[in-house]
């Protein structure tokens, strides 16, 4: 993470707000993020918590529909929420393209998978049908579609689900967008087709320089491929940073409730999972002070009823260095170290609370 | 002795000795495939399940992993008899179910019950709750007619559903909550087996964890042995203590979890492990280490000859399109369906088959090598087993 004005692409406290017959939901409130050219950004979050919203807003998918949206979306310097609606449509697929959950929905079923490359490809390149093609050809041979000209010709249903998957970032890529999001690419998928999405996507964007914005729940996922992770709540970032500081030393309760109620590959089977209690709010009606307070088991720790009635900031955690959390406890460490990370990983519970304690003394030494 | 050799003997007598409440023998399901138009000729089968055998002891958890579409939900099916099987027996408490009429099914269905994957679908929004969970009492007179509430509510409190909602409607409740009302639904009967086909997979991950801890307690209150199916392969290895690999329509390895998760020895176990993305990278940064598979899976109509993942496999040989694989027990619960069965980098340099099936190294018939060994394909593991470090048959 940098300052914001020197960023590939920088939100700024983005809203998306879309009034209803019920209220207003307020499915993306107020989320700021940078990334840089070449780096991947992960989204974190349950479903609900904003994240497909977000991301179609940096698309422009909201325009033409009621969505009130305010805030910055600046690529390369340059506000999309600003530019015409002639001007984004220009941009989409070139600058910004968008990976689909669901291939099928995305993809036309009455045009061959061909048609719909070249005509994403021609778009916003004259070029003659002819060259189009040979371009379709190029990138599903790129993707590992076996045969790519005699399967250009088949229609989507004709695909297995990986190949559809992989004819959709083939689409996505045609034009070399600067930032590629990818809205739960591989969530409908096997693991091993996964870790072709995968390699295929990290490749890709080695060679072109991309910025990715990867949409998952899954944080193996985020593990491996993304630099930074933004864990959303409710439509907010409660948690924000490099991913190595997220994923090993968390500071928010909704994280730690994320990495605990998921078993692991390798966890002692006899520990039970702990599940973050109850069910992911109303963003009609959003829980006052911090939105996941009627969930977290740590209110009691904060003095007074800072939980139930101020929304907390996210500022800047103990570790520094760009990691943001929103939440009042005053030493997450410690809770994580001895009351969070025993209960579904004792191994690096120890790791963690031998590094504090290393730290600490050494703090001491040097006062 | 290493502390792994001592928990391998422990889950591997629970495994020998308990009781079997279901035995599976070469089941089969072939579905047919028709042609399109006006005659609708039957052109080929799908092989959606062809020869599994396995066992599940009571109260026991088998779990049942692999790629989409490799018959996973198909036996689940066929041992619930939602399906009739083109073959092989299914032995439920000590009766063949496999060729049951309709009519002579209905006390089993008290028995097997299943859990399905989608918790949007699978319940008939226009019933109320307490009528969804208490039909099965009314269809098998299992309690009297006033008696039915308050059974439906005792159950809605098992599952931690508040037991005055009983008169709502599946719509009102969010997935993790329809997903317990399915659950209480399969438990009304109090059923010996429950098949739970992705159970969690279509819920958030908060929630997940939620329903494995609720079927993890009900298993052990009520003593119910469980098929799990899933995807997710850290969700598997959590709930079972014995763990089925499959690739199209077949198993290929199933053992104790220790040994399948920690010393797998089939391929396609080893890549599927190694795919499995981890949290704990974000240490070290950078992607995991790992068996990349080329291709898709083959089409079930016409799947490959010999070893059917001989087209992926990264180390094929000539015998591996010539002769199948037999499903070898090569440990006290551990059984491996490979010509070159072996440890992650360890696997041998010559089948090790040939003696067994009466042919030379290449898979071809070979006179010299003497006749096939007749080889146990039954469920379940026995006391001999074929010795790796000797390449013999051997006991323990
Ligand atoms: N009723 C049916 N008619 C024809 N083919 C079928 C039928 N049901 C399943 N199949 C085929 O049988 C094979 C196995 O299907 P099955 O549903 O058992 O897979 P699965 O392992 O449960 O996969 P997933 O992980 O996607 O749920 C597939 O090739 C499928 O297309
Ligand atoms: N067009 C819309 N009108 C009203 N509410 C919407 C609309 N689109 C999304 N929402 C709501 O916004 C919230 C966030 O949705 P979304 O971003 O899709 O979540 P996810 O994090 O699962 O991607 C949800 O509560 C959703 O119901
Ligand atoms: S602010 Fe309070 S309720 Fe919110 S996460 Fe922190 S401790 Fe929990
Ligand atoms: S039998 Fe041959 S093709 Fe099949 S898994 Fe073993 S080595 Fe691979
Ligand atoms: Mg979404
Ligand atoms: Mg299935």
């Amino acid at each position: 993470m940098s300052t914001a004005t020197s960023s590939f692409l920088s939100v700024r406290d983005l809203k998306v707000h879309f009034p209803t017959a019920d209220g207003i939901v307020k499915a993306t409130d107020g989320l700021s993020f940078d990334l840089e050219k070449g780096k991947t950004l992960g989204i974190v979050g349950e479903s609900g918590s904003g994240k497909s919203v977000s991301s179609s807003a940096i698309l422009g998918l909201h325009r033409g529909s009621s969505a009130q949206i305010s805030g910055e979306i600046l690529l390369d310097g340059v506000d999309l929420l600003q530019v015409s609606d002639e001007e984004m449509r220009r941009r989409r697929g070139l600058d910004v393209s968008m990976i689909f959950q669901d291939p099928l929905s995305a993809m036309h079923p009455y045009y061959t998978v061909g048609n719909q490359l070249m005509e994403a490809y021609r778009v916003h390149n004259n070029v003659s049908k002819k060259a189009a093609r040979v371009r379709a050809i190029e990138m599903l041979e790129r993707v590992g579609i076996p045969q790519p000209d005699r399967r250009v010709d088949d229609y989507p249903h004709q695909f297995s689900g990986g190949m559809r998957q992989r004819a959709m970032i083939a689409m996505g890529l045609i034009n070399n967008p600067g930032l590629l999001i990818a809205d739960e690419p591989t969530t409908a998928l096997d693991v091993t087709v996964q870790a072709q999405i995968l390699d295929l996507l990290q490749d890709l964007q080695r060679e072109f320089d991309s910025a990715i914005i990867i949409i998952t729940h899954d944080l193996g996922v985020v593990a491996e491929m993304a630099d930074d992770v933004l864990v959303m709540y409710a439509g907010k970032a409660v948690e924000y940073g490099p991913t190595k500081d997220i994923l090993v030393r968390p500071e928010m309760p909704y994280t730690w409730g994320l990495l605990s109620s998921v078993p692991d590959v390798a966890a002692d089977t006899s520990s039970k999972l702990v599940p973050i209690p109850g069910n992911p709010p109303s963003l009609l009606n959003p829980p006052t002070g911090c939105a996941f307070h009627p969930r977290c088991p740590h209110v009691a720790k904060v003095p007074g009823d800072l939980c139930r009635t101020v929304q907390p900031d996210l500022v800047t955690g103990r570790q520094g260095l760009g990691h943001l959390k929103r939440c009042h406890l005053a030493d997450p460490d410690t809770v994580y170290a001895n009351e969070v990370l025993p209960e579904f990983d004792p191994v690096l519970a120890d790791e963690l609370a031998d590094e504090l304690t290393a730290a600490d003394s050494n703090e001491k030494g040097l006062q | 002795m290493t502390t792994d050799e001592l928990t391998d003997r422990g889950a591997g007598s629970a495994l020998t000795e308990a009781k079997p409440i279901l035995r599976v023998e070469d089941l089969k399901m072939y579905f047919p495939v028709k042609s399109s138009g006006l005659m609708r000729r039957t052109i080929g089968h799908v092989q959606a399940v062809d020869g599994v055998s396995f066992q599940v002891n009571a109260g026991a958890s088998l779990g049942l992993v692999g790629e989409s579409g490799c018959g996973k939900s198909t036996t689940g099916r066929l041992i619930t008899r939602l399906y009739k099987p083109t073959g092989g027996s299914i032995d439920f408490d000590g009766r063949d179910i496999a060729k049951l009429s309709e009519n002579d099914l209905h006390p089993l269905r008290r028995d097997v019950q299943m859990i399905f994957q989608d918790p949007y679908t699978s319940l008939n929004p226009r019933h109320t709750v307490g009528s969804i969970i208490g039909a099965p009492l009314a269809i098998h007179k299992v309690v009297p007619k006033n008696k039915i509430l308050s059974r439906v509510q005792e159950l809605l409190e098992v599952v931690g559903l508040n037991p005055e909602h009983y008169n709502r409607y599946p719509h009102e409740f969010s997935g993790g909550q329809r997903q317990r009302i399915g659950i209480a639904r399969a438990l009304t009967l109090q059923p010996k087996l429950l098949v739970a086909d992705e159970p969690v997979s279509a819920l958030d991950v908060s929630i997940q964890a939620q329903v494995i801890n609720l079927l993890q307690d009900l298993q052990k209150e009520f003593g119910i042995a469980f098929l799990f199916i899933a995807h997710d392969l850290a969700v598997v290895r959590h709930f079972c203590p014995e763990i089925a690999v499959m690739y199209l329509g077949k198993i290929v390895e199933i053992a104790d979890r220790d040994t399948l998760y920690q010393r797998p020895h089939h391929p396609y176990t080893q890549a599927l492990l190694s795919a499995v993305p981890d949290v704990k990278q974000a240490k070290v940064g950078g992607r995991r280490e790992r068996i990349r598979l080329e291709g898709d899976v083959p089409s079930p109509i016409n799947p490959p000859s010999g070893c059917r993942f001989r087209t992926r496999c990264p180390i094929a040989q000539d015998i591996c399109a010539r002769v199948e694989p037999p499903l070898l027990q090569v440990g006290p619960t551990h059984k491996v369906a490979c010509h070159f069965p072996g440890e992650m980098g360890k696997h041998p340099e010559k089948p090790i088959t040939p003696r067994l099936l009466g042919v030379d190294d290449s898979g071809s018939a070979d006179l010299a090598a003497g006749p096939a060994t007749e080889l146990p394909t039954g469920p379940g593991y026995s006391d001999t087993w074929f010795d790796l470090k000797n390449n013999t048959m051997g006991k323990a």
